[in-house]
């Protein structure tokens, strides 16, 4: 009975897998293709594999400082939005103040405008402050939606410890700096590792204000990829093998943040 | 209830800096179009509401605003469910755990033009694995020519993309519950479906809740996706409001009605968010007599 249980969930995670899987499998699958070979019929293997649209990227300097431009911002972006986000975080979930409940709903409703409207008027904000094509601009830009969405998950986390933790912890005369550093964070590493890969994630991601904000010192690889849109058609190949190289950076965060997300609760230590 | 405590507001300081100094600026410049003729920089004209009048009359908005409702819903009702039960299949740990995790978030990854761009190949009948299997499986399938399989393929290609998003925010929930509660429930004898309604789904409203909301804005601001995929056809079936947007803003330099647009589509997510809130919050903490505390 259990034991057919468990096959039910394996073969649903099973076909789950191969659905998200084939999609990438087959953009892999491109980035070892030419256009012709693209274009010309269908393969589920490349007949003559090509490492050239790999070349295109690992030797132009435009292509690969776009990866490390994106890297620096989005890191970041991501430390400021934990490092903000985290005790305003405990402060909604553990204290009533005026205005909570507005402030915490109004924090959310920055990503519910549609992006597009944030573009002239960021333009010139960041260059009336002289930071335009920098980093610190993109990162700055993006925590318009990243600081709301780690308040969010991080609160979700931490209204479900028990609040008796923090008051024996008070008792025990822990100062709060040091009871929220020591004992509280590490009680919601599941929370923390969540957000830490979201963050990461939704800045990675985003166009419209990265490209924007930024023309060359900084220019963000997903800025650099729309060249291969040109009026002479598009470069699937090239496209390709720049997405398949967009999912590494994430998927290394992922895999050193999966020990805080599958851990979670640790009750034993306190 | 949490006890009151003004110097909470300290804690919070520096997220409302942050967000405030990159908010409120956008928001006042959109109101300020929205009143205004632009007809040259030097040349504006004070038109009050005229703007928000006709754009609330505007016959292709209503249709598109219908549209992007339907296609919300279908989001939510797919991905939501079509999460916890990922998250509750996953294994929990060991090596197995780790490349699943890492597998799930892979889709998340990929920049939203790219996502388009790839589906666009991979739905093609003749040279995309999709479209291929589906034809051989004599199956009429066309993205580029039939308004319903444009739809389905825009809806497939979102759940593929942001089911993982779900997943994963349910799967963390559902690992920081604590052991107790499962070895309280098994010294009861509870059922898994008991397990699941009582001690899991509970714990879960949290990082549902964020789920539910993040979901739906995204979905109901979604654009780059259907753009690349379809460009918004055929005809108008996947023209959702975004694209609606940025066709009044860029293609026909219209800035005032495309900012009243704006603010309209703002206070509609806003809206429709703030009673989904409300509701799931209700719904969390109303209906589970005898599970108090």
């Amino acid at each position: 009975m259990i034991e057919r249980r468990f096959r039910k969930r394996s073969i649903f995670l099973l076909l789950y897998l191969l659905f998200a899987l084939l999609p990438i499998y087959w953009m892999v699958n491109m980035s070892f293709k030419t256009n012709e070979e693209i274009l010309a019929s269908f393969a589920l293997l490349p007949r003559h594999g090509t490492w050239d649209n790999y070349k295109v990227i690992f030797t132009d300097v435009s292509w690969y400082s776009g990866y490390i431009n994106s890297l620096l911002y989005v890191s970041i972006n991501t430390v400021i939005s934990l490092i903000v986000a985290l005790p305003a975080a405990y402060a909604f979930s553990r204290y009533s103040f005026l205005g909570d409940k507005h402030v915490f709903f109004w924090l959310l409703t920055n990503r519910m405008t549609p992006p597009a409207v944030f573009l002239l008027p960021f333009f010139q904000l960041y260059t009336t402050l002289g930071l335009m094509d920098t980093h610190i601009a993109v990162a700055l830009a993006h925590l318009v939606f990243n600081v709301p969405l780690a308040v969010w998950i991080l609160e979700g986390f931490m209204s479900g410890v028990p609040r008796e933790i923090d008051e024996t912890a008070y008792i025990d005369g822990y100062t709060f700096p040091r009871f929220f550093l020591t004992i509280f964070v590490p009680l919601i590493k599941a929370g923390v590792g969540v957000a830490a890969f979201f963050c990461f994630m939704f800045s990675w991601v985003e166009l419209l204000l990265a490209r924007t904000l930024t023309s060359v010192n900084a220019k963000p690889i997903v800025a650099v990829m729309t060249r291969t849109v040109s009026a002479a058609g598009m470069d699937w190949a090239v496209l390709a093998a720049a997405g398949t190289l967009t999912i590494v950076p994430g998927a290394i965060v992922i895999w050193f943040v999966r020990h805080y997300i599958a851990k979670g609760f640790a009750m034993g230590r306190v | 209830m949490k006890p009151i405590n003004q110097r909470a507001w300290l804690l919070v300081l520096p997220v409302f800096i942050c967000v405030a100094f990159s908010a409120i600026l956008p928001l006042m410049t959109v109101v300020n179009y929205s009143v205004q003729d632009i007809i040259a920089p030097e040349r504006r004209v004070f038109v009050g509401t005229e703007w928000f009048v006709q754009v609330m009359r505007d016959e292709d908005l209503h249709a598109a605003l219908l549209r992007q409702l339907g296609y919300s819903l279908a989001v939510l009702l797919v991905e939501i469910p079509l999460g916890i039960a990922l998250a509750l299949s996953m294994p929990a740990q060991g090596w197995k755990a780790s490349a699943v995790l890492v597998i799930v978030a892979l889709s998340l990854l990929i920049p939203w033009n790219v996502v388009g761009t790839i589906w666009q190949i991979y739905g093609r009948a003749d040279i995309g694995l999709l479209g291929y299997t589906l034809a051989s499986l004599g199956i009429d399938y066309n993205y580029t020519g039939s308004a319903r399989d444009a739809w389905l393929t825009v809806l497939v290609m979102d759940v593929w993309h942001w089911t993982p998003l779900v997943a994963l925010l349910c799967y963390a929930g559902l690992r920081a519950i604590p052991d107790a509660y499962y070895q309280a429930a098994r010294i009861d004898g509870a059922s898994k479906f008991a397990v699941f309604r009582y001690i899991q789904l509970p714990k879960l409203r949290g990082v549902l809740m964020i789920a539910v909301l993040l979901r739906f804005m995204d979905s109901f601001m979604i654009y780059t996706e259907p753009f690349v995929l379809t460009g918004g056809g055929p005809g108008n079936a996947t023209t959702f409001l975004s694209q609606y947007l940025t066709q009044k803003a860029v293609g026909q330099f219209d800035v005032g009605p495309a900012a009243a647009f704006s603010l309209i589509y703002f206070l509609i997510i806003l809206l429709l968010c703030f009673i989904l809130y409300n509701w799931m919050q209700r719904v969390g903490t109303g209906d589970r007599p005898g599970a108090a505390p």
